[in-house]
């Protein structure tokens, strides 16, 4: 059901025996890298945290509000993932290679549609197009804004930065706790698991998952090395005054550029939403040739 | 199980995150007097733990395919409900963030299919019921099957009805959720034998760890209450969410056509309601008819199935199109001539 499914990492490839080797080397260097893109410096790494969970919000709405048979209208919002990734110096592989990994559901329920829905929507000269088509290019559309956009947020703002500012907004400090641990244990625990997995694929034959009564036990012992792991980073935790609570070192301040980002932002997307520039930069350009 | 942004609609991801956010707010005030125990980083090193045990594959005998586990049940089996409910949402957002594994906008989906029916209702009403506080191995299996079996089937009816609600996808209701149960009562099963199978390992071990055997003080009466609350909510919002679909939009109503009548398709109204919704549809249509003037001064004709659809949708129509194509594509090269731009002139400086 949750899939973390990775492929293998071209670079790491000395000690992957087994595909669950790989997947643990390439996840966590997945995450080790998304967290590097917000370590940069630029002006999209130096706004608010808050600034950018609200564009992101407001751009998800703007992409998923249009009716399902809209594409021209989506191109628009391109310009925000674009100028992000520029300005914001990223690289585009890892956008691509993140988008790969993300794209099988949405792609395969999507497929469905235009076998389903087969009514001759749109016409370009003698080229006839069914709705299906276009709802299923109008949903990859879609696919591509809304996976950018979740993926320019945590490279613009960091975790911890964006845990802390969904704390700022409201988020309940427990959860913020427990965001923030989480991420923290990650690495410790599939640290542990890592040379366990490792342990036993230099003893056994097989290829491939592990039989059942092996994975338990293993899986088993892992849990129990991690929660004695957690007790123990608890008692160090409260030994130093943790009280229930994790505090940032630094809070961001929100400054002019950010509410000017945020105000930018919104018109582009209220004008990408409601104005059809796509449709009406076509028609004038093409009013312009004739 | 993971939806997308791609497929949903605002109001259904909306209404999903009102309830999935109200519901943490609800398992936090419930964990409040825990907090200094032991229970907080025991939910981080856990959350971690089950994020690692996930790409850990077992074989599934016979098929010679591998699974792994999700991890809902087996957090509340070692948590407790409300704390596995708030770790299942920080597994479903790290996984959102970092891998994009379903959307930010449909988290509030994902967390309730995922998160709701395993630890807040499964567990405590099924699970714990079952399996009681001293179990064996034929309880603790038999529990831990039949809780993972209806937590995921209740998880794949959300997803489907969820889907539906949206009305992006075109699948069917029936044939959308005949797919989607067969396959999650497979996987149901694999999860109940793998979180049976870990259970009895830690039981074994050390059983002071679960959260049911611990002890059975107050642990016994759990109260209904929030639960109920929880529904009652879900039902108004979705509820709510239904009446605005079945007003504006042809597809909420034939399903709600389904759910009154029982049959999937009625024969299409050619009067009435249907026909007045359309056209109070197309009165309301944010997107005005941009129509392209074509050099002969005669529209086109619309083809017979053109005209059936322009009923049912605002039809694009062949000017609108092209316009939209042209523009699509100027605002293309656009974005990538700013984006290029401002590399050069960063790389230059």
């Amino acid at each position: 059901m949750n899939h973390v499914k990775h492929k293998g990492h071209e670079e790491h490839a000395v000690l992957v025996v087994n595909p669950g080797m790989a997947q643990f080397e390439s996840a966590l260097n997945d995450i080790r890298a998304l967290e590097r893109l917000a370590a940069r410096d630029s002006p999209v790494q130096r706004l608010d945290p808050r600034a950018m969970v609200i564009v992101t919000a407001a751009f998800l709405i703007t992409v998923v509000s249009f009716p399902k048979y809209e594409i021209a209208g989506l191109v628009p919002l391109v310009l925000y993932p674009a100028i992000l990734v520029a300005v914001g110096n990223l690289p585009l592989r890892v956008l691509v290679r993140y988008l790969l990994l993300a794209a099988p559901f949405a792609v395969l329920v999507g497929l469905f549609n235009p076998l389903l829905d087969r009514a001759i929507t749109a016409r370009l000269g003698a080229l006839a197009v069914s709705g299906g088509w276009l709802s299923f290019l109008s949903i990859l559309a879609r696919f591509l804004l809304t996976v950018s956009a979740a993926l320019l947020l945590l490279a613009a703002t960091g975790y911890s930065a964006l845990c802390s500012a969904l704390g700022r907004l409201g988020m309940p400090r427990l959860l913020t706790t427990q965001f923030l641990l989480l991420y923290r244990f990650i690495f410790i625990v599939a640290d542990e698991a890592q040379r366990m997995v490792r342990a036993y694929v230099l003893r056994s034959r097989r290829a491939g998952g592990m039989p059942l009564r092996v994975w338990s036990s293993l899986t088993g012992n892992l849990l129990l090395r991690a929660y004695d792991r957690g007790l123990r980073v608890h008692t160090a935790m409260l030994s130093r005054g943790f009280d229930g609570f994790m505090r940032s070192r630094h809070t961001p301040h929100w400054s002019w550029l950010d509410s000017g980002f945020v105000l930018a932002c919104a018109g582009f997307f209220l004008l990408a939403r409601f104005g059809h520039p796509a449709e009406l930069l076509g028609r004038w350009v093409l009013q312009v040739l004739r | 199980m993971h939806m997308a942004d791609a497929l949903i609609s605002p109001a259904t991801g909306g209404a999903m995150w009102v309830v999935s956010a109200g519901l943490a707010l609800h398992a936090a005030r419930k964990l409040r007097n825990e907090i200094t125990e032991r229970k907080v980083p025991l939910m981080g090193v856990m959350g971690a733990f089950v994020f690692a045990a996930q790409m850990i594959n077992f074989s599934i005998p016979g098929t010679g395919s591998s699974g792994h586990l999700a991890g809902g049940l087996l957090l509340a089996a070692l948590l407790g409900p409300h704390a596995a409910y708030l770790v299942m949402f920080s597994i479903l957002t790290v996984q959102a963030l970092f891998f994009g594994d379903g959307g930010l906008l449909a988290l509030g989906c994902n967390v309730f299919n995922m998160g709701f029916w395993a630890c807040l209702v499964v567990y405590p009403f099924i699970f714990r019921r079952i399996a009681g506080n001293r179990p064996g191995w034929s309880r603790l299996l038999t529990a831990s099957l039949m809780a993972a079996v209806l937590a995921l089937q209740m998880g794949a009816f959300s997803v489907v009805l969820e889907t539906r609600l949206s009305g992006i996808s075109e699948l069917p209701f029936g044939k959308f959720l005949l797919l989607m149960q067969p396959i999650h009562l497979a996987i149901g099963i694999v999860e109940g034998l793998v979180t049976a199978a870990l259970l009895s390992f830690v039981w074994k071990a050390r059983p002071e760890v679960l959260d049911f055997t611990a002890d059975a003080r107050d642990r016994a009466k759990v109260s209904l209450k929030p639960v109920l609350i929880g529904f009652g909510a879900a039902a108004v919002i979705t509820g709510g969410l239904l009446s605005w679909f079945a007003s504006t939009h042809p597809d909420g109503l034939e399903w709600s056509m389904f759910r009154t009548s029982g049959r999937e398709e009625l024969a299409a109204p050619a009067d009435g309601v249907h026909r007045s919704l359309s056209e109070a549809q197309k009165k309301t249509a944010l997107m005005p008819d941009y129509e392209f003037p074509r050099p002969d001064g005669n529209r086109e004709e619309s083809p017979p199935e053109s005209a059936l659809q322009a009923e049912h949708w605002p039809a694009v129509k062949a000017g609108t199109s092209l316009a939209g194509l042209v523009g699509s594509a100027i605002v293309l090269a656009l974005a990538g001539l700013v984006g290029l731009t401002v590399r050069l002139k960063r790389r230059r400086s």
